[in-house]
């Protein structure tokens, strides 16, 4: 199960960047969880200063941008 | 009936009614005052919109794909030169905080893993008042001196506020242990100088087509005026061969757009803002259907558009229809405004400042309501004191400060940005 979470508070970019990484994950038929973090306290235990940032199975692979769809499906299955 | 879930439609309706039932239609007053907004609205879709705010959008939307944060962030990061990075974060507002959403994790960034409580308080002191949207419609609206001394103001003064809230805190500073900072790979796509080029070629065609007329018909301001619109086109056509030379756009396609905004430009010399519609139409039809990054950019640019434009739109009519038009009255009698925040005393700038600090301003209404306040007799001084407290702070965002900072420095820092908000306007105020 691998567990998918997006950092951001919630401006465009973030949501973006959640459907894509929805949508990388079941093109590729993991198995697995999503999850929103908003809360700014929480970032910083991941030490994410750039939002929004993509953390898969606690470790942030992406900050500051949105990947293609390439590299998000290398992201999430690294 | 079921009460429970039905209240709430019922409150509506009845407000609804009893708004319709008293509205002060017929009295000269509110019928002004609407008419008022209306006219406003025409003169900012007019005045503003095509030259302005469309250039403006794609020049956001580019900062927001084409600069990379992370690479700013660096200069703010926990190993960052402490001179540096207050430099840094009191001009670095200007590509980081294009979007308001992006202020507030920035800021609780870098003081928790990065710089620390002075960049990060300088960061968001400066941040919200010189993004490239307000700045621009800032100079556009209210005139080139408040536009300047809002961007000059901002980042002197976050200096100041960042190095006293360093020095207050200082003990507390030093034994905060610093955070490990997360920083994937960043890619370069192209090199520094070609990017530099590419926003300057961006901005000219922004600055000459806003080029306002000079009272003299003499001298270079009026020679620039009258030729204002060669130059940009020489700049559009040179953004056409950056796009063609570094963005892979096609040659065909450009040419599809660069022939019809010529022959519109030639056949109808005095509607120059028939070829620059076109031609922002044309850049959207190119980016959008282009792949990979050309059609990031124009996705950011209409976010922004989609994001702001309601906002300035109903923060106009709002503008108009308390204030009206300058030199007109809507709802609030001008004499209240001149009471309040007329001439340049210590009380209107503090008045100024105070107001701004705990009141919200979506992104960029600040200025409608500002030229309104400015037209009723707001002196020079407090509208720059209200621009700079304003974006910076708001009742709803020192809760979210609280969270990252604590009850105590968010406090000192709320004073502060009053205080030297004040001082600013005050020294603003006594030179114009």
């Amino acid at each position: 199960m691998k567990s998918i979470k997006i950092l951001g508070t919630g401006c465009a970019k973030c949501n973006k960047l959640y459907e894509a990484a929805d949508q990388a994950a079941k093109e590729l038929g993991l198995e697995y969880e999503m999850e929103k973090v908003t809360d700014m306290n929480e970032f910083i235990k991941y030490g994410v200063m750039v939002t929004p940032a993509l953390v898969v199975d606690a470790e942030v692979v992406s900050a500051g941008s949105i990947p293609s769809m390439d590299k998000l499906k290398q992201l999430i299955t690294k | 009936m079921i009460w429970k879930s039905e209240w709430k439609p019922l409150v509506w309706i009845l407000s609804g009614f009893l708004i319709a039932f008293y509205l002060p239609v017929g009295i000269s007053r509110f019928d002004n005052a609407i008419m008022e907004a209306l006219h406003l609205v025409k003169w900012y879709a007019q005045e503003h919109v095509i030259l302005c705010l469309v250039p403006a959008f794609f020049i956001a939307g580019a900062i927001a794909v084409f600069i990379s944060q992370a690479s700013v962030m660096k200069y703010l990061g926990p190993a960052a030169n402490k001179v540096l990075a207050y430099g840094v974060s009191s001009v670095s507002g200007s590509v980081l905080a294009v979007c308001s959403c992006t202020v507030l994790p920035l800021f609780s960034g870098i003081y928790r893993m990065g710089a620390g409580i002075g960049p990060a308080t300088a960061f968001l002191y400066s941040g919200p008042a010189i993004n490239v949207l307000a700045i621009i419609l800032t100079a556009r609206v209210l005139g080139a001196p408040l536009g300047i001394a809002r961007a000059v103001g901002a980042i002197l003064f976050s200096i100041v506020i960042g190095l006293l809230m360093h020095f207050f805190f200082r003990k507390e500073e030093a034994a905060k242990k610093a955070n490990m900072m997360a920083s994937p790979e960043i890619e370069v796509k192209r090199p520094l100088w070609q990017n530099t080029i590419f926003f300057a070629m961006m901005i000219a065609i922004l600055v000459f087509a806003n080029w306002g007329k000079s009272d003299d018909e003499v001298g270079t301001w009026y020679q620039i005026y009258s030729m204002k619109w060669i130059i940009t086109s020489a700049f559009a056509l040179g953004l056409g061969f950056v796009l063609y030379l570094w963005f892979e756009i096609k040659l065909w396609k450009l040419l599809l757009v660069a022939v019809p905004v010529a022959i519109l430009g030639v056949a109808f010399p005095e509607y120059p803002i028939l070829s620059f519609a076109i031609g922002a139409v044309g850049l959207s039809v190119l980016t959008s259907t282009d792949k990979g990054e050309s059609e990031e950019w124009f996705g950011q640019t209409w976010d922004f558009a989609k994001q702001i434009l309601p906002l300035l739109l109903f923060g106009v009519l709002i503008a108009g229809l308390l204030l009206g038009r300058p030199g007109n009255e809507g709802l609030i009698p001008s004499q209240w405004v001149n009471w309040a925040v007329g001439g340049n005393s210590i009380w209107a700038n503090l008045f100024a400042s105070v107001v701004g600090a705990f009141m919200y301003f979506a992104t960029l209404t600040e200025i409608p309501i500002l030229q309104g306040l400015v037209g009723n007799g707001m002196g020079q001084g407090p509208a720059l004191a209200l621009l700079l407290s304003g974006p910076a702070l708001s009742l709803p965002n020192m809760l979210v400060i609280r969270t990252v900072l604590g009850t105590k420095k968010t406090i000192v820092f709320v004073l502060l940005v009053i205080v030297m908000s004040t001082i600013s306007g005050m020294i603003f105020g006594h030179f114009y």
